[in-house]
């Protein structure tokens, strides 16, 4: 096992944004040492040990980690109280004469551990602010012992603890072990024995200049992580025991005390994940189970997520406890989308809809309308996204002893969760709601409530205006240029923007003719179709089966998208890419129109990776026509997979230009566009 | 969550004379020995509702209510309580409280209400469909006694008011008819307009209106402004709304949207309607949507507003105390098949003392500090605080008040017996109903009568 876990680290700037997917931080906790050892005893950090720390920091996403605080300084401050004399009693039962040693050794090496934090600032952002004296003084605790020894101590801390239940050093402490240690009596000897394992390993990396505590270093990292990613961490961030021992910190207490409880588990912790990697992910498996989930509430903030995996199953569960709204996992799901969500139509709402008041004040209509399919649309499920936001900071009132910054973007996560257990997020969502929380973070500390509150809805309503409002009005103007008497225009699905240009076409008396291409099961062409109509356009309408037979009349494809990626990749309703293929065969111009804001620096090269997955019924059955029924009963078939994807991946081979409120240009230059403004997206 | 509660909680009920009266208006009714209004209360704290206005008919009954609300709810529920006069409806009782309304929402509720459908469920079809007024339907319940009926003649013609004939649309979330009442009796009149814009609607009487509503404030403020003859919120409010759902009156769909950051107020109203029209067009529309858009294209739309509805699943319990049946059949429910109902302050105090060979058998319930004495029997029966029972006395299927005082020797099936009642030695009674404080006298036989004091 240990050479793999060495390897593993060797890579580890690189391998931990994605090894985050994977529990890593247990295994560093050994592998690690070595680099640790450095800064204590030169004071000189090594490069590899800032590299080190620097993915975690770049992870919590610094923008969001909010400046030091005093109450973050108090939480600490009280968690290190409440961790000393639990330490000092552990030192105390194995040897009296190391706890002075400690303290001595403590003053001196703050200094080195402050010295790592000045000299990465960059790299180092969140951590440096207020958590670094909280993991100081926890490494402080033990770093100093000879490293058998601490080892040893951990452990004793932790039999001692189970043996001793009424150790009353805090009661949370002993609160949390019995639960995590599980089968406390008999695992004691083997604890033990895995302890003595322990310690001469430790001795033996002593001899290479390693110390435990790296160990605690890395409990030092969870302490912050848990105060600042608490979202992270349940989602999976840090290793499933850790993950544990938070779950059972914010059982045992309230928010306050959370922290206390994290860091005071730690040390037990330490010894465990060391000793229990192999056993450790079914031990807390079955810990799991008892502990409540930690509030949607608590989650601190927003990260760049890993994008959940629906097809491990041992994270789906996990993802289950927490949810919101109770969901069912469709059985029957096409192999190669089995990471995308899917859950059985229909369970969700009334649950949903039980749960309604006592979700307050998340407003969750928003959410029954996404779930409930009433809105859709990019730019529609945006704008009730924001206005239920406006409505929910409107209502805002900081809690006492918080701050609003880090409460509101605490809040605005788990209506943002809550929202994308309705449904997926869109991308354009994704970046209307980094622009809130940029605007939330940015907000200065002086400003009182209501002036903040105020603030940020007018910030709303600017993003609304400005981001959208205003840039359909631009794309409609540049588009409107490509529109000649004459011309045949294709359109595909409902796209807001494609149906504003062809009113204003219409009305600025232009001659031309609208085809619309539909598909099912939604149909939404229709209802374009219906306004087009009653406004006196004329049109056709076909099926995107027949795409091919009305192209050769056609002179423009006017298409909508749900987001355009850096790689000239259109990503829009399923069948898009389909009709621009088609036109590209025809050589007709493929002209898709998007505002800037759904622009994404992701690349993409398939509708694979990313994509939602609909209603399976909803392909299954024809509405309104009871008579077709020849898929009743076999639905729950073992062989037979129904798949009704959202989305598709149009290469920008068969784009010709992108309308967009920057101009008109060719898709290869998107990553300009997201270069150049994104900062102008985010900040302005 | 902008929702405001009114439990409606009532007042003296005429169809439960005798067992309401001065001392016991019907919100205190118990039931399984807890009063009814508890398990509306119960039901709405649960759903984090501690928002509260209880209305209550009479000033007497509402010090009543409101001092065991205090006593019962306190540090728990915010409870606000409001004395009406009687006999103004229940349309009525929300007009003398109109003013107080200020959320977005109004949540009616019945005081009277067993059921244990989440209101949440309600409040969320109504918000999803931004509707005007939504409406809980829940299946009639299997009304009638196990055996033993005492379906008195009066219940007889109650039964028929209890039916309503409700017109759905294909996807059962509109409400296009409502006949209640006497209307039932009479030819429905159902609007062509509505049936041209559905083009299908479904007729149901197999479905009963719970008197949970849901109600846009702007709208039921209006409605009771104008319409100031409308008495009762089922038999006038509702119908007159689902009646003019697609010619609404006045401003019925238009609610006032929110506060405007008026930087340049007509670029903003522009902004606006584009906001509007982006999300009307993101939806698939309503019937009331499509009809709305006039045909010929003009820019002038016609006002709608939505009536929706929502169905409780027939797994769940729904039923109304508004008749001696109904709260037979609720007892012995709640004690039975739905006590989930019960809600936990409900405790079983002590176990009573029971005399030698006295049996008790499944599905009853004892309160505290009663007294039984030798070889009696009580099966299918709730018994409430301190009734002293005397030896071989017998009860089947019925309700005991607090501190009854019963002799030896009684039978007593199918029968309700209020507080401070006194049946003297072998007493009979079937299907009765004692009003408190009565004294039977000894050896005295009824069969379904109604005995009370004479009121002075």
């Amino acid at each position: 096992m240990d050479p793999r876990r060495t390897a593993r680290t060797v890579s580890d700037p690189k391998v931990r944004q994605v090894g985050f997917f994977t529990p890593a931080p247990p295994e560093r906790s050994i592998s690690d040492p070595p680099r640790f050892q450095d800064p204590i005893q030169p004071s000189s950090p090594s490069p590899t040990q800032v590299n080190d720390h620097s993915p975690s920091g770049n992870s919590l996403s610094p923008v969001m980690i909010p400046p030091a605080h005093h109450h973050s300084d108090n939480f600490l401050r009280t968690a290190l109280q409440a961790t000393s004399p639990t330490k000092a009693f552990s030192y105390s039962a194995k040897t009296v004469t190391i706890p002075p040693e400690n303290e001595d050794v403590a003053s001196s090496f703050s200094p080195g551990r402050k010295v790592v934090s000045a000299k990465s600032p960059s790299s180092f952002p969140g951590v440096k602010a207020s958590s670094v004296p909280a993991s100081e003084l926890t490494t402080v605790s033990v770093v100093n012992l000879p490293p058998g020894i601490s080892g040893k101590c951990v452990y004793k801390l932790k039999g001692k603890l189970i043996a001793e239940k009424a150790g009353g050093a805090s009661v949370e402490v002993q609160n949390d072990r019995p639960v995590s240690a599980k089968t406390l009596k008999e695992k004691t000897s083997k604890a033990e024995r895995r302890a003595l394992q322990e310690a001469q390993r430790a001795a033996k990396a002593a001899a290479k200049g390693l110390n435990l505590m790296s160990v605690l270093l890395t409990y030092g990292y969870s302490v912050y992580l848990v105060y600042f990613t608490f979202e992270q961490i349940l989602n999976n961030f840090v290793p499933v025991d850790h993950y544990v021992f938070l779950a059972e910190g914010t059982k045992a207490s309230s928010a306050a005390s959370k922290v206390v409880t994290s860091a005071n588990t730690k040390p037990s912790k330490a010894a465990k994940s060391s000793s229990q990697k192999n056993d450790g992910s079914q031990v807390a498996a079955s810990e799991k189970k008892g502990c409540d989930r930690a509030p949607e509430k608590d989650r601190k903030k927003d990260a760049p997520h890993p994008r959940m995996q629906y097809d491990d199953k041992s994270r789906v569960e996990k993802a289950k406890k927490r949810a919101v709204v109770k969901k069912t996992e469709a059985r029957n799901r096409v192999e190669l989308f089995r990471h995308l969500p899917q859950y059985e139509h229909g369970t969700q709402l009334p649950d949903l809809e039980t749960k309604f008041f006592e979700l307050d004040p998340m407003h969750p209509a928003v959410g029954l309308q996404y779930l409930s399919g009433d809105i859709r649309g990019g730019n529609a499920r945006c704008i009730a996204m924001f206005q239920a936001f406006k409505e929910a900071i409107k209502d805002y009132s900081t809690p006492p002893e918080k701050t609003l910054i880090r409460d509101l973007t605490a809040r605005i996560s788990s209506y943002v969760s809550f929202l994308i257990e309705c449904r997926p997020l869109s991308i354009s969502m994704g970046n209307a709601i980094k622009f809130l929380k940029n605007r939330i973070a940015k907000l200065p500390l002086a400003l009182s409530e209501s002036e903040a509150k105020s603030t940020l809805m007018l910030d709303i309503d600017r993003f609304i205006n400005e981001k959208i409002i205003l840039s359909e009005r631009v794309i409609v103007k540049h588009a409107v240029t490509k529109i000649r008497d004459g011309d045949v225009l294709l359109t595909y699905g409902a796209s807001s923007v494609v149906e504003m240009i062809l009113l204003h076409a219409h009305e600025l008396g232009k001659h031309f003719h609208v085809v619309v291409v539909d598909s099912r099961p939604k149909l939404e062409g229709q209802l374009l179709l219906r306004r087009l109509v009653r406004k006196g356009l004329s049109c056709t309408y076909t099926h995107v089966n027949a795409v091919s037979c009305i192209m050769q009349d056609v002179t423009r494809v006017f298409l909508g998208a749900s987001s355009v990626l850096s790689n000239g990749t259109v990503y829009s309703r399923v069948g898009t890419a389909c009709v621009a293929m088609v036109a590209h065969a025809f050589r007709v111009p493929v002209l898709v129109c998007c505002e800037a804001y759904k622009f994404h620096e992701r690349v993409q090269l398939d509708s694979i990776c990313f994509n939602e997955l609909g209603n399976p019924d909803a392909i299954s059955k024809v509405q309104g026509r009871e008579e077709i029924n020849y898929l009743d009963g076999l639905v729950n078939q073992e062989n037979l997979q129904l798949l009704n994807l959202i989305y598709d991946a149009t290469p920008s081979d068969y784009v010709s230009m992108i309308i967009t409120d920057y101009g008109m240009i060719p898709p290869t230059s998107v990553p300009v566009i997201v270069r150049e403004y994104r900062r102008d997206h985010l900040w302005s | 969550m902008d929702f405001q509660v009114v439990v409606l909680a009532g007042g003296n009920s005429k169809n439960l004379t005798p067992l309401v009266s001065k001392e016991l208006p019907k919100p205190l009714l118990p039931v399984a020995n807890c009063p009814v209004l508890n398990y509306v209360l119960h039901q709405l704290e649960q759903s984090n509702l501690k928002d509260l206005i209880v209305v209550v008919e009479g000033e007497d009954a509402a010090l009543l209510v409101g001092a065991w609300i205090s006593g019962t709810f306190i540090d728990r529920l915010h409870v606000e309580i409001a004395a009406v006069p009687e006999d103004i409806g229940t349309a009525g009782a929300l007009r003398a409280i109109s003013h107080h309304l200020t959320a977005k929402d109004i949540l009616v509720v019945s005081g009277d209400l067993v059921s244990d459908v989440p209101p949440g469920a309600l409040a969320a079809t109504h918000r999803r469909h931004d509707a005007a007024v939504t409406t809980m339907l829940c299946s009639i319940p299997v009304s009638g006694p196990l055996e033993s009926g005492s379906s008195g003649g009066k219940d007889k013609a109650k039964k028929l008011g209890r039916y309503n004939i409700i017109g759905l649309d294909p996807s059962k979330q509109f409400l296009l008819h409502i006949a209640t009442g006497a209307e039932i009796e009479k030819d429905a009149r159902i609007s062509k307009r509505i049936l041209h814009a559905v083009g299908q609607m479904e007729m149901r009487s197999d479905l009963m209106d719970a008197h949970m509503y849901a109600f846009k404030r702007s709208v039921l403020q209006e409605v009771l402004d104008v319409k100031d003859t409308f008495q009762s919120l089922k038999e006038d409010v509702l119908p007159y709304l689902v009646r003019s759902q697609l010619k609404s009156e006045a401003l019925l769909n238009r609610t006032p949207q929110g506060e405007e950051n008026s930087n340049e107020k007509v670029s903003s109203q522009n902004n606006q309607a584009f906001i509007s029209r982006i999300l009307a067009n993101a939806s698939t529309p309503s019937f009331h949507g499509i009809y709305s858009e006039n045909p010929a294209g003009s820019s002038s739309t016609r006002k709608t507003h939505k009536c929706c509805v929502y169905i409780a699943s027939s797994s769940s319990y729904c039923v109304r105390l508004n008749s001696i049946q109904a709260f037979m059949d609720i007892n012995r429910d709640v004690t039975g098949d739905a006590d989930h109902l019960l809600s936990p302050n409900n405790i079983i105090g002590p176990s009573p003392k029971l005399g030698t060979k006295t049996t008790v058998g499944p599905n009853c319930r004892l309160g505290e500090g009663s007294e039984m004495g030798d070889k009696c029997q009580v099966k299918r029966s709730i018994i409430g605080r301190h009734c002293r029972i005397g030896s071989h006395v017998k009860v089947v299927n019925s309700v005991v008040m607090n501190h009854v005082t019963i002799g030896d020797g009684c039978i007593i099936q199918g029968s309700v017996i209020c507080s401070n009642v006194q049946l003297q030695e072998r007493v009979e009674l079937k299907d009765c109903q004692v009003g408190a404080g009565f004294v039977v006298t000894a050896g005295s036989e009824y069969k379904a009568e109604s005995l009370a004091k004479k009121e002075k």
